[in-house]
C-alpha cells in the first residue's frame, strides 16, 4: 500500500457516498455490504483518491457506482484483468474487484484462477447470492444441488463450485469469508483484506431477497446459526455451537465433529493456524458445508473468517524486481542505445 | 580475414581455410556483377533453413545491399521428417538498387530433400542455379515426397544448373573431429550450405562466424563444428569450382544514415519502446502466445529496462483487460495477437470505446477463418477491426506497409489512442511481421513527440447541470466537479486517472450521459454520444496526411493498396510504367479515418484497381464510402502478392503493351 509523507486523512463513512441513486432491491444483502465497506475504508488512513473499485456484470458490480473513490464497471467477468493491469500501470493504489458468483466463478472463472495464482496485490470481493439476479433469477455455479430456478425447473442437478476451495486450489494468499448480516465480522474482515499485502479472496453471503430468499437462513437465523457458523480465529481452537462445547478433531486426514467433556478434552480440539504455509487444512475447512440433504448425525459447521493469511511476494514485487535486476545490469534504457543493440552499417 | 577458429582442420576436399581473401589472393575466375538477385533456401522444417536464411540477410544488410525477406515455414513444429508438409524455406531478395519485395522469381535454390525441391522448384527461373543435397535422396526419401522416380536421374531438371553436392557426407566429415553426436554433426549441414551459398554470391563469413561464437559461447565444440561446417561449404565451392563463376551484388545506393536490418514484430517492438521512451510513461503490453504476433511479446519481454512492462496473460481477453486496465491507470496500454485472439477481445475493445480510454490492438494478421493458415500472411481483417464489434462501434485502424514501416505507424497508433482517448488497431500481418528489410535508424531529434497530458482540475465551471431532463443523478451545475465526459474542441474527453486527488469518478460500459458520465438510458443522448463518439474518430484526420498520389498525372488507372502490399504494387506499377502503361498509384496507411483527399483522389481516375490479400475488403469499403467503380485483385492463398500477378491484373483491364 501507499506510503503517505501527508498526515492521514480522517475520513468518514458518509465520506464515500456519491450522489448516484442506489438502485438494488430494498432488503438486498448488498446494502449491508455497502454500509460497511464505507466503515472499513473510512478506518484505513489511505485518502480517497487511492482506491478504485472494479467491477464486472451483475447487481454488485453497480458497487462502484456508489463509491466516492475512482470506480469502473467493466464487462462481464474481466473485472480482475483491469484490476491487475491497473496494478501495473500505478502500484501505488488500493485495488478492489466487487464481483460475484456468476461474474466471478463462471463467465469470469478463468480470470480470477490466474489474479489470485499470480498474487496480484488486488483485494476480491465475491458476493455469493447462488442466484443469477440481474438477469432475473437463473441457477448460478453456487447454486446447491436442487436449487429451484426458472432455467432449473426440477431443481439444478449440477456440482456447485465452492468459492473457498477454489480460491485455495488457485493458491491465494488471503483467503476468507464473511457474511451480510454479521456487520462488525465484515467490517472486521474488509479491514484484514485491505491491510493484506498480496491478493486477498473474501467470498461473502449475500441474500437474494428476489429471487433466492433465505437461502442462508442456517447461517442467519439467530435461533440456530450458533451451531451451523465456526468462526475462526488464529490461535484459538474451532469451537462452535451454542453452548461452544462442539468443535472439530483431526482423524488421521479426516475432519471430525467432536463434543468437548464428552469425546474428548479442550487439547484434541483443532487449533485455527492462519499463517501455515500449507494450505490443507484451510483446504479442509472449505469443504465443510451445511448439508440438510443428508441424515448426519454431527453436521459439519460452515467456517467463517480467515481461512488462510500468509505474506508471500506480489506479482508486482517480482516483476519491480525483475525491472530493477535490468536495470543493474545495463543501466537504464536510453532512448540513444535501443536502436543501436543490433550489428548496424553507415552508408555515407 | 576470417577469425582463427582454434585448433579447426578440416578434412574436407578443401586442404585449408582460406585465410585471406585479398585480392591478390583470389584465384581466376570470373566474377559477374548482378544488380540484384534472388534465393531460397528450402529443407524440412528441422533443417535449421530459417537459420540459414537469416543468416544470408543479416550478411547481405551488413554489406550493404537492399533486402527483403519473404520466410515461409509450416505450422507445425516438426512434422514428419521428409514430407511435403514439412517443408520450411526462406528467400531473400538482395540488390544494389531499391528493391520492395522478396522476388517473384529464384535466382538460386537450395534444397535439402526431395520433399524441398517437389514444393520449391516451380520458382526457379529456367536456368537458375539448383544445389541439392544428394545424401537425402534415397527411395525412402523420394516416396516421403511422393516422387516415382529420382528427379535428379530422370531429365526433369535439365532447364536447371544443378549443383549437385552430398551436403550430409561432406558436413559429417568436416565436423568430425569435435565429437559430435551423428544427430548433432547432421545440425551443422545448414552452415554448410549457406557457406556454399557465401561462395557463390561473394559473401563474407565474418558476420555468420561472429554469430555462432556469440551463440554458442557455452558449447565450444559446437562454436567450432558450425564454424568449421560454414567454412567447408565455402571451400567446397572455392575448390570445387562448382560454379563456372561467382556472382557479385554490389551495395546499393541507399540513403545516407546508419542501418539495420529490421523484420516488422522487430519494428513494432522498438516502436512501441521509444513510444514508452518519447512519452515517459510506463508501457504495459497484454498478450497470449498466438502466432504470428508472439515475437512482439518476447521482443517487448527484454525491454524492461526502458519503461515496458509485458504481461502474458491467461488468454486474449485479460490480456486486452490488462492493456485498458494499465490505460485507465495512465500507462500506454498495447494489445496484441492475431485474428482469431481479436474475435475474442472485441467486447473489451469496445468497453475502451465506450469509456474512451486509449487502447493499442495489434493484428499480426494471418490466414482466416477460425484457426485457418497459422504461419501465413493474410488482409482478411480489415472489416473485422472496422465493424467486427456490437453497436456502432467506431474505432481508427492504420496500417504499415513495410517491415520498417511498423516502427512509425506503431508510434502513429500510440499518438492517436492517446490523443484521442479510443481504440486505435494497428494491422499487420504475417508477411510485413517476419519479412526483413533495411531500416535507417532515425535521428532522435526527428522522432515525433509523445505528450500525454492528463487531468489535474474539477473541470465544472461554467457547466449549469445536464441540458436534457431524464438525467435523475448528479444532477447541478457548479464549480469544483469533475465532469469525466465534458469534451475539448476535438471532441476528446479528459484523461484523469485514479491517484489524482478530488477527481474521483465512475466510468463504466453502460451508457454515458454527455459531459457528466452518469449512467443514462436517455433515448436522445444514446443518439447523441453515438455520433459523438463517430464523429471524434473522424476528428482524427485533421492530424494525418494527404494520400499521396505516385505515378502519371494523366494515368487512366489507379492503384490502391493498404498495408503489407505496398511493396508488390509499388514493383508492379514501376515495372508496367518503364512498359509504356499510364497508371498511378495510392496506399492507405490511415483505415480510420481515411485522409481526407481520398474521395478526391478516388474521383481522379476512371479505373481503380483494388489488389488485397482477401476477397476485396478494402474494394468493398471505397465502393461503399465513396461510390467509386473500385474493382478487387483478390489473392487468397496464405502468401503475398507476386509482382508479376499484379502486372497481369493491370494487363487485363488495360490491354497488353510491349514496349
Amino acid at each position: 500500500m501507499a506510503v503517505t509523507t501527508a498526515p492521514l486523512p480522517t475520513l468518514k463513512p458518509d465520506d464515500f457516498k456519491t450522489d448516484q441513486e442506489v438502485r438494488w432491491c430494498p432488503g438486498c444483502g448488498d446494502y449491508s455490504i455497502l454500509a460497511q465497506m464505507k466503515k472499513a475504508l473510512a478506518s484505513l488512513g489511505i485518502p480517497r483518491e487511492k482506491m478504485v473499485f472494479i467491477s464486472g456484470i451483475g447487481c454488485s458490480s453497480r458497487f462502484p457506482y456508489y463509491m466516492n473513490t475512482y470506480g469502473f464497471h467493466t464487462i462481464h467477468g474481466r473485472a480482475p484483468t483491469i484490476a491487475t493491469g491497473l496494478r501495473l500501470a500505478n502500484p501505488d493504489l488500493l485495488v478492489w474487484v466487487v464481483t460475484g458468483d456468476g461474474d466471478g466463478l463462471s463467465i469470469g472463472g478463468n480470470h480470477l484462477i490466474h489474479a489470485l495464482r499470480r498474487n496480484v496485490d488486488i483485494k476480491i470481493l465475491l458476493f455469493n447470492n447462488e442466484i443469477y439476479g440481474l438477469t432475473k433469477g437463473q441457477y448460478s455455479p453456487s447454486s446447491r444441488l436442487g436449487t429451484l430456478s426458472k432455467t432449473s425447473p426440477g431443481g439444478s442437478f449440477e456440482t456447485p463450485v465452492r468459492p473457498l476451495s477454489l480460491a485455495l486450489a488457485a493458491e491465494a494468499t488471503f483467503v476468507a469469508r464473511t457474511i451480510d448480516v454479521d456487520v462488525q465480522h465484515m467490517v472486521h474482515i474488509l479491514q484484514r483484506a485491505a491491510h493484506h499485502k498480496g491478493s486477498a479472496f473474501v467470498e461473502i453471503y449475500q441474500n437474494c431477497k428476489i429471487f433466492n430468499d433465505g437461502v442462508f437462513e442456517y447461517a442467519t437465523d439467530k435461533s440456530v446459526k450458533a451451531d451451523n457458523l465456526l468462526y475462526l480465529e488464529h490461535g484459538k481452537p474451532m469451537l462452535f455451537g451454542k453452548d461452544r462445547n462442539k468443535g472439530i478433531r483431526l482423524n488421521g486426514l479426516k475432519p471430525e465433529v467432536v463434543e468437548v467433556g464428552k469425546d474428548c478434552g479442550l487439547d484434541d480440539i483443532l487449533v485455527h493456524d492462519e499463517s501455515a504455509e500449507d494450505p490443507t487444512l484451510a483446504y479442509l475447512l472449505s469443504r465443510f458445508v451445511h448439508d440438510t440433504s443428508r441424515d448426519v448425525a454431527r453436521p459439519f459447521p460452515e467456517p467463517v473468517g480467515v481461512l488462510r493469511a500468509v505474506r508471500k511476494p506480489t506479482y508486482e514485487e517480482l516483476l519491480d524486481a525483475r525491472i530493477a535486476d535490468a536495470i543493474a545490469r545495463k543501466g537504464r534504457g536510453k532512448l540513444e542505445d535501443l536502436f543501436k543493440a543490433e550489428d548496424v552499417w553507415t552508408v555515407e | 580475414m576470417i577469425p582463427e577458429n582454434g585448433s579447426a582442420t578440416l578434412t574436407t576436399p578443401a586442404a585449408e581455410p582460406r585465410e585471406d581473401r585479398s585480392s591478390s589472393d583470389r584465384p581466376s575466375r570470373p566474377i559477374q556483377i548482378l544488380s540484384e538477385a534472388t534465393i531460397r533456401f528450402a529443407g524440412d522444417s528441422g533443417d535449421g533453413m530459417q537459420l540459414a536464411g537469416t543468416q544470408f540477410t543479416n550478411t547481405s544488410a551488413l554489406v550493404g545491399n537492399d533486402i527483403a525477406t519473404f520466410p515461409d515455414y509450416p505450422a507445425e513444429i516438426r512434422a514428419p521428417a521428409g514430407t511435403l508438409a514439412g517443408v520450411s524455406g526462406f528467400q531473400i531478395h538482395f540488390s544494389s538498387t531499391d528493391i520492395h519485395t522478396p522476388g517473384d522469381e529464384l535466382d538460386a535454390l537450395v534444397v535439402m530433400n526431395p520433399a524441398a525441391l517437389k514444393t520449391n522448384v516451380k520458382d526457379l527461373k529456367p536456368g537458375g542455379i539448383l544445389i541439392v543435397n544428394t545424401d537425402n535422396f534415397t527411395p525412402t526419401d523420394l516416396e516421403k515426397a511422393r516422387y516415382a522416380r529420382n528427379p535428379l536421374e530422370d531429365g526433369s531438371l535439365n532447364n536447371y544448373r544443378v549443383i549437385r553436392v552430398p551436403i550430409a557426407k561432406l558436413t559429417r566429415e568436416a565436423v568430425s573431429e569435435f565429437k559430435l553426436s551423428p544427430k548433432e554433426a547432421d545440425r551443422c549441414k545448414n552452415f554448410f550450405a549457406l557457406g556454399l551459398v557465401y561462395w557463390l554470391y561473394e559473401r563474407p563469413l565474418e558476420p555468420t562466424l561472429k554469430w555462432i561464437h556469440e551463440k554458442f559461447a557455452k558449447n565450444p565444440q559446437y562454436v567450432h563444428a558450425n564454424s568449421a561446417a560454414l567454412k567447408a561449404g565455402y571451400n567446397y565451392g572455392e575448390t570445387l569450382e562448382i560454379s563456372h563463376v561467382q556472382y557479385q551484388v554490389p551495395r546499393a545506393r541507399l540513403a545516407p544514415g546508419t542501418y539495420r536490418k529490421i523484420t516488422g514484430n522487430e519494428a513494432t517492438v522498438l516502436g512501441l519502446t521509444a513510444a514508452a521512451l518519447l512519452s515517459g510513461r510506463t508501457l504495459v503490453y497484454g498478450s497470449y502466445p498466438i502466432t504470428p504476433a508472439s515475437p512482439i511479446l518476447e521482443g517487448l519481454a527484454e525491454m524492461r529496462r526502458y519503461g515496458v512492462k509485458t504481461f502474458q496473460a491467461e488468454d486474449e481477453i485479460a490480456a486486452v483487460g490488462i492493456a485498458i486496465g494499465a490505460s485507465y491507470g495512465g500507462a500506454i496500454g498495447v494489445t496484441g495477437t492475431s485474428g482469431p485472439g481479436i474475435c475474442l477481445k472485441s467486447e473489451a475493445i469496445n468497453l475502451a470505446v465506450m469509456t474512451e480510454l486509449p487502447l493499442v490492438v495489434i493484428d499480426v494478421q494471418r490466414g482466416g477463418p477460425s484457426t485457418g493458415l497459422p504461419t501465413k500472411t493474410e488482409q482478411a481483417d480489415l472489416l473485422q477491426a472496422l465493424f467486427g464489434r456490437n453497436g456502432d462501434s467506431p474505432v481508427a485502424v492504420v496500417a504499415p506497409r513495410s517491415p520498417a514501416d511498423c516502427f512509425d505507424m506503431i508510434l502513429e497508433a500510440v499518438r492517436i489512442a492517446t490523443q484521442f482517448m479510443c481504440p486505435v488497431f494497428f494491422l499487420s500481418d504475417g508477411y510485413l511481421a517476419n519479412g526483413a528489410e533495411p531500416w535507417r535508424i532515425p535521428e532522435l531529434a526527428r522522432l515525433p513527440r509523445l505528450t500525454i497530458t492528463f487531468a489535474t482540475q474539477p473541470n465544472s465551471e461554467g457547466w449549469n447541470g445536464p441540458a436534457n431532463e431524464a438525467a435523475i443523478d448528479g444532477e447541478g451545475g457548479g464549480a469544483g466537479k469533475f465532469l469525466p465526459y465534458k469534451r475539448d474542441a476535438r471532441l476528446v474527453r479528459p484523461w484523469a486517472i485514479p491517484g489524482t486527488p478530488g477527481l474521483e469518478h465512475r466510468i463504466g460500459g453502460l451508457e454515458k450521459q454527455d459531459v457528466t458520465g452518469n449512467i443514462s438510458y436517455d433515448p436522445l443522448n444514446h443518439e447523441h454520444m453515438t455520433r459523438v463518439r463517430r464523429q471524434k474518430i473522424e476528428n482524427i484526420a485533421d492530424t494525418i496526411p494527404d494520400l499521396e498520389v505516385w505515378g502519371d498525372p494523366d494515368a487512366d488507372l489507379l492503384m490502391v493498396g493498404w498495408g503489407g502490399t505496398y511493396g508488390a504494387i509499388t514493383t508492379a506499377v514501376e515495372r508496367l510504367r518503364r512498359r509504356g502503361f499510364k497508371i498511378a498509384q495510392t496506399h492507405f496507411r490511415y483505415l480510420n479515418p481515411m485522409p481526407k483527399n481520398t474521395e478526391a483522389v478516388l474521383k481522379r481516375y476512371r479505373t481503380i484497381l483494388v489488389p488485397e490479400l482477401n476477397t476485396g475488403q478494402l474494394c468493398w469499403l471505397l465502393r461503399a464510402k465513396y461510390l467509386v467503380p473500385a474493382q478487387p485483385v483478390s489473392k487468397v492463398q496464405g502468401k503475398p502478392f507476386l509482382v508479376s500477378e499484379l502486372e497481369s491484373a493491370v494487363e487485363k483491364v488495360l490491354g497488353l503493351k510491349s514496349n
